[in-house]
């Protein structure tokens, strides 16, 4: 009964939150690992490209809301998201048009990309702000719980409860729908494939014949795409803060070249180590250990690692470890 | 078919390409030899649009071609090798040559997800294209092989392959014979001849080894200094003064005579 209850404690307050959180920097991890394959820069843009989609999903919920539309238990920002995503498209491709294609044009080196790339970040910044407000925003409506602690307790018995956000749990089912369809194309369409070529062997591609400013723009499609659905769900879980994408950039980047930047499958699997070293980490794991262990070997204090203050530790000190001995990645990817 | 006028690439303060012109008449297999360092790699890129030239002028039957980016030239059929193979190394080698023609209907976004039968249709035919030029290769049994694991000789071949993927008018081959062993060598000698007789591909071919050069090229063009040298048949090429000393040495002007 012990290691089943220590196994609930551990479920609710680790396991399941990590892996929606994985979820959600699996899909922000794609979008940065995509650019730096294919156009071959670091983008510090992609956490504010996230902000800008959710604000669009978040006046567009607001709208239909007004108007009386909705999924039931369903969040209504399920439908308001290919709004988002569109007008996360929009901008990238006015940004890429205005801005990125100039620089292409000159074929300037990677590091001014990645500071173009900031000033960029700052625009957008400033223009989701713009858009929505500073302040914090929420748009999730719906069922909140598919299972609530109560419930669980109810029905198991076990003195600890479990609790199952519909957020979580559609956080999950949503990156898996996104990321099968993004393997699909690159795998088995010729754009995804002339993608994949590109992102090999930039000079082979162009004397293929592939058109580089078709697949650059099919490039900022999806990652437009990626990056408002992660915001979105982010934000669904975890509230709406216009600064709080910017942060993100961290864990985000992290995870694409823990799993090796370039490389879509270590994009997911780092999102994940991530996602799980951070909240595991900054979980006291006592009440865990307290079923766990016998009495006298139980822990006085909390065994708390680190306070959620320092999270972003956890991101810098994986990627620091990461990039001193194997700076490719898990998945092999190219070294930074 | 293709006029090169008073070509000049400089990088920095070097002249690596210094005021070539040559031409190159169609349905002729043309030679450039030259030193290391002569030029004959830059020109190649000039002329393939990788790099654009300082000054002067390339056209391609009468059409001036002179820097445009090379997805374009590919598909007025100028293709190029290089010196150093390349390939995508994450895909099968019949994904690689299936990559090549242009212009395929999966190409659009549109037809990625809605035109799917078209495509199927479509890429089955270009397999069994890729099948064929393979087995014209001799490297048929590698067809599902990662492009990565190739041999570098293997990898040359595929490079050669991947110009028959389309219907190429003109080909630039830059080292295609280097660190390759003297049967492949052969085999990729007799895929030019072929392609060159049975198709009218026009090529250029760079190479070091004067038995390949001498068997398969005529013109030969030298290139020293970023100049062109001299042109003319391999037996004029070898008995030229200018050539032997800035490029094939005294030693095979003496082999020559003690030959004699």
């Amino acid at each position: 009964m012990d290691a089943l209850n220590a196994l609930v404690v551990f479920a609710n307050f680790v396991l399941i939150p990590a892996t929606a959180y994985g979820a959600q920097l699996a899909l922000g991890a794609l979008g940065v690992t995509l650019i730096y394959g294919i156009l071959r820069f670091s983008n510090f843009a992609h956490g504010d490209t996230m902000a800008f989609g959710t604000a669009v999903a978040i006046l567009a919920t607001w709208a239909l809301q007004a108007a009386g539309i909705g999924l039931g238990p369903l969040p209504t920002a399920l439908l308001a998201l290919p709004v988002g995503i569109l007008g996360a498209m929009a901008l990238v491709l006015l940004t890429d048009r205005g801005v990125y294609r100039f620089y292409r044009a000159q074929r300037v080196k990677p590091v001014i990309f990645v500071i173009v790339s900031m000033g960029v970040m700052f625009v957008y910044n400033g223009l989701t702000r713009f858009v929505i407000g500073v302040d914090d925003q929420r748009f999730a409506d719906g069922e909140r719980f598919v299972i609530s602690v109560r419930e669980f307790r109810e029905a198991t018995g076990l003195a600890e409860g479990l609790a199952l956000r519909t957020t979580q749990l559609l956080t999950v089912v949503v990156a898996i729908i996104a990321v099968a369809l993004l393997f699909w194309f690159l795998n088995r369409t010729r754009t995804g494939k002339s993608m994949r070529a590109f992102s090999d062997n930039e000079d082979l591609a162009l004397l293929s014949g592939i058109n580089p400013e078709r697949v650059v723009l099919v490039t900022w499609l999806i990652v437009a795409a990626l990056a408002a659905t992660a915001g979105v769900l982010y934000g669904l879980d975890k509230g709406f803060k216009p600064f709080v994408y910017f942060q993100l950039l961290l864990p985000i980047f992290a995870a694409a070249i823990v799993g090796g930047l370039g490389n879509p499958l270590g994009a997911i699997a780092g999102g994940f180590v991530i996602a799980f070293a951070e909240v595991t980490i900054t979980y006291p794991l006592k009440r865990v250990l307290g079923y766990l262990l016998p009495e006298s070997l139980e822990p006085d204090g909390l065994v708390q690692l680190l306070t959620t203050d320092y999270k972003f530790a956890v991101s810098f000190g994986i990627l620091l470890v990461v990039l001193l001995f194997r700076p490719t990645g898990l998945f092999k990817g190219k070294a930074v | 078919m293709i006029r090169v006028a008073s070509l000049h690439k400089q990088f920095g303060g070097f002249h690596a390409v210094d005021g070539a012109s040559l031409e190159i008449s169609k349905g002729s297999i043309t030679g450039l030899i030259g030193p290391n360092g002569a030029g004959k790699t830059t020109l190649f890129n000039v002329i393939a649009g990788v790099l654009k030239p300082t000054s002067g002028t390339v056209t391609m039957e009468g059409e001036d071609i002179t820097g445009l980016p090379p997805h374009t030239l590919f598909h007025k059929g100028l293709l190029r090798t290089f010196q150093i193979a390349h390939e995508f190394h994450s895909m099968s080698v019949r994904e690689n040559l299936m990559m090549v023609p242009g212009g395929q209907s999966g190409e659009t976004l549109w037809n990625a997800w809605f035109g799917r039968g078209r495509i199927a249709e479509e890429e089955r035919r270009l397999a069994a294209k890729a099948d064929e030029v393979l087995e014209f290769l001799t490297i048929d049994h590698l067809a599902d092989e990662k492009a990565g694991n190739l041999s570098g000789g293997q990898k040359k071949l595929l490079e050669l392959g991947r110009t028959m993927m389309v219907d190429a008018r003109i080909v630039f081959l830059d080292e295609v014979g280097a660190g390759v062993n003297r049967t492949l060598l052969n085999t990729i000698a007799d895929a030019i001849l072929r392609l060159n007789r049975e198709r009218g591909y026009t090529f250029v071919v760079i190479e070091h080894d004067m038995d390949f050069i001498g068997r398969l090229c005529d013109p030969v063009i030298v290139m020293a200094e970023g100049k062109v040298l001299a042109e003319g048949t391999i037996g004029e090429i070898k008995a030229n003064e200018q050539v032997i000393e800035a490029y094939l040495g005294t030693g095979l002007k003496n082999r020559d005579k003690v030959g004699a």
